[in-house]
């Protein structure tokens, strides 16, 4: 028995008993249901060994819907707690379990997979390619990506979540603070997952960089492309730092290691030196290709090619090397003196300057535009007064001598929601309802995708905006309750409100999907929006081969061009088309990295040895394969254009 | 005949097999920790520069500025991380 007692979660309550359940139950559902419709072998088949770039970006938009729900209740039931004052709704172990998943999952298992799916789904479109340079890798990031995620998850039901924040800073992520295997968790699920995302950052850079279109140079390049580059480069320059600094925290908690305790030699503050290195890049990897999207959109939608395109390429580059020289900016107040933290501040607000002028180059796009006002346009605009007021407290945060009363305080909670909400999520919703018709065939309804936009605009400032307040008079951040004296109650339960109004405005996603699935109109052609760059000159459905004949492009709007000025996008004539083979290697290695991960975990070593010695034959194996990849013949390629509406021969 | 041999990965591999043996005697001489340290360090980058120049053909095709341009993006940041950590907690602390 006592094998099984780790297993046990430290501290259970209701809640977690009824998850359980609940889990226990949509397993069984799934199962059922995939047997009872005869969907093994579809599955199998199309989704869980496929490498087309298509179906992979889509399981990525999958995944992070699911994560976006997960995350979101975490995040409602820390509003629910704090809404009245000494509330008893949650005791403070499970706040501290709940804000904790909740960073881990939203930053890392929400917003990365949601940024993953539009580069995997549009970048090979964009630039005219078959797929992303190597396939099979892309099916093994998603999976060690997808396999990470379902180990965190699986965390509050088995062993108990991490508790110490998604900073998870040591000392008090050390054995001697945190007992259960709750930080182990965090160490081991974000490394498998960090490994995915590194891949997928080699895999892009190579993509863009080698299999652009002819006639595509980079300074020929759609926006999201080049964001997408910018963005990976700083993956590929960062996460290896967070590599090894999960591997040394793994190695602190599981085979007593001195890295980051406070005695032995060991340094706590290179935890967070170490994890900022990685952390303050992360959000340009994922704030920059929001403004890709949203370059993109306001350039479709104000009927004007993108104002100032060397100015938004010089700007992000710029931003690429400044977010690697601010990471100090998050510990301010962990005792290094003024000098440093001076340099530190100045290089922080130095960021301003090139978002500044995005801003106003989406300003100047618009200015004298044909504006139509969709949804996804609709998000856009919202973005730019919201984030700007995020960007604004930022700056304020920035300054060091300042940054002391700001530290840890509520505050700071506003400033980063602030720019991450209008940045990221309205960029990953508008980017939603901009390519759901060139994934799915039909568009979303654009009357309920207003009442969302509103709804979630509005909610996003009652929840966040008293934050800013509250912050300022004092509340700190990560505490699970408050008392009546202190006077934060009202604006709490504000900001509880807010949040409810973006749960309904979640909700309305969920409805506007399967309304538009039951009434939209499916003969919408393969450019509803009358967009300008290249992935909207493939039919609707994509053919698993994107182009049937390879795009020649002339300017940074080669479809635009074709559709106005007559410029021939495919001059040259049908060939056969080599395709990569599917494979269900990558997912048996990452579920093999699943078990591996699971046993490092609670430390059973057997299992830890075998599951490395099957992660190895998975590499072995694949060294020594012979695959050549198949053609698609000339006459199957005529069908499937002539299937999917191909006027284009 | 001449042209056949690959007298460059040749020397280079007699070259990598020197700066591991320098490498190693860090070990077996008694020298001090500074001294030890800074030889790893600098054999260390020689051979990971060796590795990719001689073993891995960096600058032998036309992407060669790509290349490149990626290491020396790389090793700036590397140094800017390992300096700015230096400054934080060294310096400045």
């Amino acid at each position: 028995m006592e094998f099984f007692e780790r297993f046990a979660i430290p501290h259970p309550s209701p809640a977690i008993y009824a998850s359980m359940v609940v889990i226990g139950l949509t397993v069984i559902a799934i199962i059922a249901g995939l047997t009872y419709f005869k969907k093994w072998g579809y599955l199998w088949r199309e989704w869980l060994t496929t490498v087309d770039h298509k179906r992979i970006g889509l399981m990525y938009l999958i995944s992070a819907l699911l994560m976006l729900f997960r995350g979101g209740v975490d995040a409602i039931m820390m509003r629910a707690q704090l809404a009245t004052p000494d509330s008893k709704l949650l005791d403070a172990q499970h706040y501290n379990e709940i804000f904790t998943t909740h960073g881990v999952v939203m930053i890392i298992f929400m917003a990365m997979p949601f940024i993953f799916a539009f580069m995997n789904y549009i970048v090979p479109l964009q630039i005219g390619a078959r797929d992303v340079a190597f396939p099979r890798l892309n099916a093994i990031s998603f999976w060690l990506f997808f396999m990470g995620a379902m180990l965190f998850n699986i965390s509050f039901v088995i062993g108990g979540s991490p508790d110490a924040g998604w900073t998870s800073y040591f000392p008090l992520a050390g054995n001697e603070f945190s007992e259960s295997v709750g930080t182990n968790y965090y160490m081991i699920a974000i490394q498998i997952s960090g490994l995915g995302s590194l891949m997928t950052g080699i895999n892009m850079i190579t993509t863009i960089m080698k299999m652009r279109a002819p006639g595509m140079t980079m300074m020929k390049m759609p926006m999201f492309t080049w964001s997408t580059l910018v963005a990976n480069l700083i993956i590929v320059t960062v996460f290896p730092v967070l590599t090894v600094a999960l591997a040394m925290g793994t190695m602190d908690r599981l085979f007593a290691t001195n890295f980051f305790t406070s005695s032995n030699g060991g340094m706590d503050m290179l935890w967070a030196n170490l994890f900022w290195v990685w952390g303050h890049p992360e959000v340009y990897i994922l704030i920059l290709p929001a403004f890709g999207i949203y370059s993109e959109i306001i350039s479709t939608f104000s009927s004007k090619n993108l104002y100032g395109y060397k100015s938004m390429v010089a700007s992000m580059v710029i931003i690429s090397v400044l977010s690697c020289l601010v990471w100090a900016h998050h510990f301010f107040t962990m005792g290094q003196g003024a000098a440093s933290n001076s340099f530190f501040s100045i290089t922080t607000m130095a960021i301003a300057v090139p978002t500044g002028v995005k801003i106003f180059n989406w300003l100047f796009t618009m200015w004298k535009g044909k504006i139509r006002f969709t949804v996804p346009m609709l998000y856009s605009i919202g973005f730019i007064p919201l984030f700007t007021i995020g960007g604004v407290t930022g700056v304020m945060l920035a300054m060091s001598a300042a940054d002391y009363q700001y530290h840890n305080t509520m505050f700071l909670v506003a400033h980063f929601h602030n720019t991450i909400i209008p940045g990221v999520v309205f960029a990953m919703l508008a980017g939603l309802t901009y390519y759901w018709p060139k994934m799915f065939g039909f568009m979303l309804n654009e009357r309920i995708g207003k009442w969302t936009f509103w709804l979630l605009s509005i909610g996003f400032v009652l929840a966040f905006f008293p934050m800013y307040i509250t912050g300022l008079d004092g509340q700190a951040r990560r505490m699970y309750t408050y008392s009546e004296a202190t006077g934060f109650g009202a604006l709490n339960m504000i900001s509880f409100v807010g949040a409810g109004i973006m749960a309904i405005a979640f909700a309305l996603i969920v409805y506007n999907v399967y309304y538009s699935i039951r009434y939209s109109p499916r003969n919408i052609g393969s450019d509803p929006w009358d967009a300008r760059t290249l992935e909207w000159a493939t039919n609707t459905p994509v053919p698993e081969y994107n182009f049937a004949i390879t795009p020649q492009v002339n300017s940074i709007q080669p479809f635009w061009d074709s559709k106005k000025k007559g410029h021939v996008l495919f001059p040259a004539k049908l060939d056969k088309i080599h395709m990569p083979n599917n494979s269900g290697m990558p997912f048996i290695l990452c579920s093999i990295f699943f078990v591996w991960g699971f046993s490092f975990v609670f430390a059973i070593w057997p299992l830890v040895i075998l599951s490395t010695i099957g992660i190895f034959a998975c590499l072995v194996l694949r060294s020594f394969e012979k695959d050549h990849g198949r053609y698609i013949s000339i006459e199957e390629i005529k069908e499937t254009e002539e299937k999917t509406g191909g006027a284009k021969l | 005949m001449k042209e056949l041999f690959p007298a460059k990965q040749v020397m280079g591999f007699v070259f990598s097999l020197i700066l591991t043996a320098v490498a190693l005697a860090v070990y077996f001489l008694d020298m001090s920790f500074a001294i030890g340290l800074t030889v790893l360090v600098v054999t260390a980058f020689i051979q990971a520069l060796l590795q990719l120049v001689v073993f891995m053909h960096a600058g032998e095709t036309k992407d060669k500025w790509s290349i490149y341009g990626n290491v020396y993006f790389m090793i700036f940041i590397a140094l800017i991380t390992i300096f700015g950590t230096l400054f934080l907690f060294n310096w400045d602390m």
